[in-house]
Order: structure tokens, then sequence, then C-alpha cells
């Protein structure tokens, strides 16, 4: 076979005629290989969709029926992998949700997950025997709960395959929009604008079938479920597969997949270059060879250019060869990719003016203190990208702008939420909110959604954080204020957080010790992050813009001024 | 020896020098330090005290507590 089955010529209808296509060509094939401690488990094409029948078999006799939301709640292992397409299968919609992690606070996870399968009208949750009860009492009354390990044997692919298929525009999963806290946005997806996304992006990256995709990405994010989960499992591509947890404990895994499998593509969230450059002794990389790997690709957050040659310095006498590095702009409200830099070439960068960025708002390049920004490639085939100003009006090359975007892997709409879908989607386009310029036909990103805060690949909202902190003992209702900080060393945001507390004497000693160690407590208990600075100042402190609301940056820079000149 | 880990946490990690640590106060599920962090910590360790943790040991449950460093520090050391 010379190339891919899902081609921009080459499109079945749904990711079911699909499945039934790799049955019928490619079920001995080796789909997947999950890592997990110091085993490894591999499944063919054939065994792949055995266990996700059983799945569908599970949901089938309790009454799912095609179209139901079904949400997963598993460790990243091979229940959650199956379980996702048993959904599929039997025409679900099946959605990824974060697993319980030990910092978090249970019942405040187990309040987030039932406000979730509430508002989002889920009716099957399927989850391990380990928050079977805790889940089945949260959600007593509002859905059924399955767990993977008590799961019996039964059903065959053939016998949901041979059923009516859904059509193409039917809603194939749902994408939530990241974050634990607070209400997140299901991102409607259907089979047409996913097969559509499989088809161009494969284009981009020139996917062939002897490809090996590494990965340790969470799937309950857009990168780990479309580029390394869905796009290789449609695509009878290799995956080799680790839970995040285990790859952030010990990153030189990843490495060692990479030269086992001669692993050939991988996404990264920035910071992950950073950690991966910094954080493994010498003595952990003894026999990597990364000389397989034909793109490394960094997606999801800003990229820094001096990541990159952080991490090519660091690993270029392991192999890796310069000029895998590859960047993409993606979201899940565009199934995943918009942009992607052009093969084999280093992504460009571009080298502007810092002040006349900041104050004019164009990109205008220069050799005297300038500002490096890391070229996000060009719009993948079926991808239309548009800059445009307040007003939503184009602006010409170079001139910094919001991100528009038209495609045919577009979301159909946020689920259950009419409203926020119709002032996200005008005349087909989709407003971003992040902002960035286009040159020579490539995209630049120079800010994020609005006070948007990325810790390693994770969004945080800060209004999020906000809210948790607004009803501690001491601190002033509604004078907190949450932002990201860069940090240039890690290659990624920080979180910072001040809140204004009415009595002065708050401000030291045992008594701040008390309201401080409360937020901390509270941020990694509830987010699964931690916050890297947390401090109280006195009321009003805190800058308000000319409507009333807190500054976020303008308070960020005050801050930082105030320590500097200390 | 803990004082020099807590003053590394304070300053480098937590970056609150006006807080300071108990000796069983959770650094972890308390906010302070975060899973990427331990790896710097380790490091840390490793060249100020010539203690080696492998990464299976870097986890919450082992290191969430200045007092369960350090005894996992003198445990080391006493082999």
């Amino acid at each position: 076979m010379s190339a891919v089955p899902i081609t921009l010529d080459a499109k079945p209808e749904t990711l079911l005629h699909q499945v039934r296509w790799l049955l019928e060509h490619c079920a001995d094939q080796r789909a997947v290989t999950v890592i997990s401690g110091d085993v490894e488990r591999s499944y063919t094409v054939g065994e792949f969709f055995h266990h996700a029948a059983c799945y569908a078999h599970a949901l089938d006799k309790i009454g799912a029926v095609p179209g139901d939301l079904v949400v997963l709640i598993l460790p990243q292992e091979e229940n959650a992998l199956f379980g996702f397409w048993g959904g599929m299968l039997l025409g679900a919609v099946p959605s990824m949700f974060a697993y319980l992690t030990d910092k978090l606070d249970p019942a405040r996870y187990y309040e987030s997950v039932r406000k979730l399968v509430q508002h989002a009208n889920a009716r099957f949750v399927i989850t391990d025997s380990a928050l079977f009860e805790p889940l089945s009492a949260a959600l007593d009354g509002l859905a059924a709960v399955i767990s993977a390990d008590a799961l019996q044997p039964g059903g065959e692919p053939a016998d949901y395959l041979m059923r009516p298929l859904p059509n193409a525009d039917s809603t194939a999963f749902l994408q939530h929009s990241s974050g634990s806290t607070g209400l997140q946005k299901g991102v409607m997806l259907s089979h047409r604008a996913v097969i559509n996304q499989l088809a161009s992006y494969g284009q981009a990256i020139e996917l062939m079938p002897d490809d090996v995709i590494v990965s340790w990405l969470p799937l309950y994010h857009d990168m780990g479920l479309i580029a390394a989960f869905i796009q290789p499992i449609m695509q009878a591509v290799h995956l080799v597969l680790m839970s995040p947890t285990a790859w952030v404990r010990a990153p030189q895994m990843l490495l060692h997949a990479i030269t086992r499998h001669r692993g050939t593509l991988m996404w990264l969230p920035n910071f992950a270059y950073n950690f991966l450059a910094t954080r493994i002794r010498d003595s952990a990389l003894e026999g990597v060879d990364l000389s397989s790997m034909r793109a490394v690709i960094n997606c999801s957050e800003p990229v820094y250019a001096e990541s990159h040659r952080v991490f090519t310095a660091r690993f270029a006498p392991f192999a890796l060869r310069e000029s895998a590095l590859m960047t993409c702009y993606a979201m899940a409200e565009n199934t995943f990719a918009v942009t992607s830099s052009r093969m084999h070439t280093i992504p460009k960068i571009d080298r502007v003016d810092r002040l006349r960025l900041a104050e004019e708002r164009v990109a205008y390049v220069s050799d005297g203190d300038a500002f490096e920004i890391v070229s996000c490639g060009v719009p993948i085939i079926g991808c239309q990208v548009r800059i445009v100003d307040v007003d939503r009006q184009m602006l010409p090359e170079r001139a910094v702008g919001e991100i528009a975007l038209r495609s045919d892997s577009m979301l159909s709409g946020y689920h259950n939420q009419p409203e926020i879908t119709a002032a996200a989607l005008i005349d087909g386009w989709y407003f971003t909110g992040d902002m960035g310029y286009l040159a020579d036909g490539e995209l630049y990103i120079t800010g994020r959604k609005k006070d948007l805060i990325i810790v390693g690949g994770k969004n945080i909202y800060p209004q999020d954080i906000e809210n948790l902190l607004n009803d501690i003992p001491g601190i002033h209702p509604g004078r907190v204020v949450a932002f990201g900080v860069d940090n240039a060393e890690l290659g990624t945001q920080d979180i910072g957080i001040l809140a204004e507390v009415d009595d002065p004497a708050d401000l030291e000693g045992e008594r701040r010790a008390v309201i401080v160690r409360t937020m901390r407590a509270r941020i990694a208990q509830s987010t699964d992050v931690s916050a890297r600075y947390v401090d109280l100042v006195p009321l009003r402190w805190l800058i308000k813009t000319s409507s009333g609301k807190i500054a976020r940056a303008a308070n960020r820079d005050k801050y930082f001024e105030m320590q500097k000149s200390r | 020896m803990k004082d020099k880990i807590r003053a590394f946490i304070s300053q480098q990690l937590s970056n609150d020098p006006k807080y300071s640590f108990s000796d069983d106060e959770p650094l972890i599920s308390g906010g302070w330090v975060d899973s990427f962090d331990l790896t710097k910590l380790a490091v840390f360790i490793e060249e100020t005290f010539g203690v080696h943790f492998a990464d299976p040991e870097l986890t919450e449950d082992n290191m969430d507590t200045l007092n369960q460093i350090v005894r996992n520090i003198e445990a080391k050391l006493a082999r």
C-alpha cells in the first residue's frame, strides 16, 4: 500500500464506513500498542474493534440508542480506547472526560462530572471499578453508569456495522473544550468534518501507512484525541500510546518508545520541548535513537523558537534531525489542525520590531530589538484563514488582528448551547478570539484568546480560578485576579493570582499564611495545576477597567514592577 | 538538610519566600509544587546531597512533605 486509506480523493461517508473498510482490508495489521508500566500490549485492527464491540453490546443492552451521549471517564489505557469506539459502533456520541487524579479533591471532581452530565444531557457514563460507586452516587437519576471492569463479553463489530449507519452530518463525537472547572463547551463534530480533517491534515503531513505515531497526550484534548487517536485508528497507522501521568514522571519513556518502535511522528505542546530537553538525566537516555522521527509537531501552546533550539541541541546527538521540527495551529472547533508548517522545511522565524508590534499592531521585520515569532505554517486544504479588525473587516498582510476561519472540518455547533453557537459562527466563519497576522501566506500567532492561560498545554480560564477563590474568608469577594505569566525556562505559562484582603492584618504572618494556603490547595484540588505566584494585596490595590472589571494583564504588570523595585 | 530543601522550594518552586512550610505540610496536594517541579527538586537533591532518585520514586505519595523527602534521602544515605 502506498498511501493511507483516507485522502483528498478517497473519503469514506462516515467513520463507521471506514471501520467496515478497515476490517475488510487490514484486520491483521497492528493498530495500537499501549504502554503501561513496564508492559506493552498490542492489538490488531480486528482485535481492537472486537474489544470495542463489547462496549457497544453493553451499551445496547442497557438501552443506549444512536445519538445518545456517552461520557468516558477512564485512565488512559485500553478501556478508554475501546469504550470510545464501542459508543461509535452503536451510533452513540462518545466524549472523553479527564479521570480523577491524586491531587484533585474527589467531592469537587464528582460535582464537576455531575454538572457536565446534567448540562450535556449524557445518558451513559463508562468508568472503572474504582470510580463506579462514587460516580453512581453522584449521578443517581441522571445517567446509567457502567464499569469497564465488570464488562461481560458479547457482540461483534459486524452486529453493528450491518445496521443502517449514521449519515455524514450526524455527530460523530464531542470534544469538551478543556478546563476542569466551570461549564465546559461540548464541540460537536460531524462524521463529514472529521473525515475532511483527516484527509486534509494527512496530506499536509504526508501521512504514510508505515508511519508510527508515539504519544502521551491526553485523549480529552483535541491534539491527543484527533492527531494521536482518531487519525491513526482511521488511517491504519500504528499508534504507540502511554498515559500523561506516567510520562510526566518519566519523560524519557517517550524517547525509548520511539527507539523501540521506530516512531516517525509525534505531537507535543511547547512546554514538552523544554521539559524533555532539561528534565532527563544523561544516564536515562542511553540507547535512545531518534533517527526514525520525521516530524515532531509543536501544537496547542504558543511556539517559542528557543524551545526548538534547546530541544534540537539536546537531542541532535541522539540523531534527531532539525528538519523534523514542525508547527501546527489547531483547535477543537476545527476538529484539529487549521494550519501546518511545510514538510521538510524548518518552520520560518519572523523577527519583528517589538515596539511597533505593540504600538502600531503591525509586524514589521526588524534587525534591531526583534521579537521572534515562529510560523504556524499555511492553512490546510479546505480551510481559509482571515485576519480581521474589531469590526470584522479584513486586514492587510502583516497587520495584527483576530484570526477567523472557515473550513470543511468545522464544528456543527456547541452541544445544547445554541446561543453560544450563534455568537461564534457568523456566515460560516468562526471567530477564534486568537490574535495573529499573515505574511507570505503563513500564519503567525501573537496572542491567545482573551486572557486564556495555557499551562503545559492545558487551557485554564482565569475566571474559573477567580470564582474558586472568591469565598475564602478574608478575601474581598470579587477582588481576585488570575493571569498567565510567561515562563521562558519551561517554555510555557505559569499561573499568577492576586487577591485583595479586607483587613491589613491579613497581609502578614500566620493570618496571611492561612489564606494563601487555602488558595493554593483549592486551586490544586480543583484544577490539577498549581499556581506559581500567589499573593495578597491591600484593598483597592487591583486596577479596574473603565467598565469596572478587573484588568488582568495590567495587574500582572503592576505586581511584577513592584516586585522588581523591592 | 531540611532547611536547605525548604529554602530551595520556597525560592525556586513556590515563589513565596514570605511563607514558611511546616515539616509535614503537603507540598504537592497543597498546591506549592507541581509534578513538573518534582524532577527539578530531584536534580537539586542529587547535586546538593549526592542522592539519586529514580523516576518511579518521584511521586506525590512519596515526596509530598519535607519530612518524607528528608526521610527518603536519609534512608538512601544510610545504605
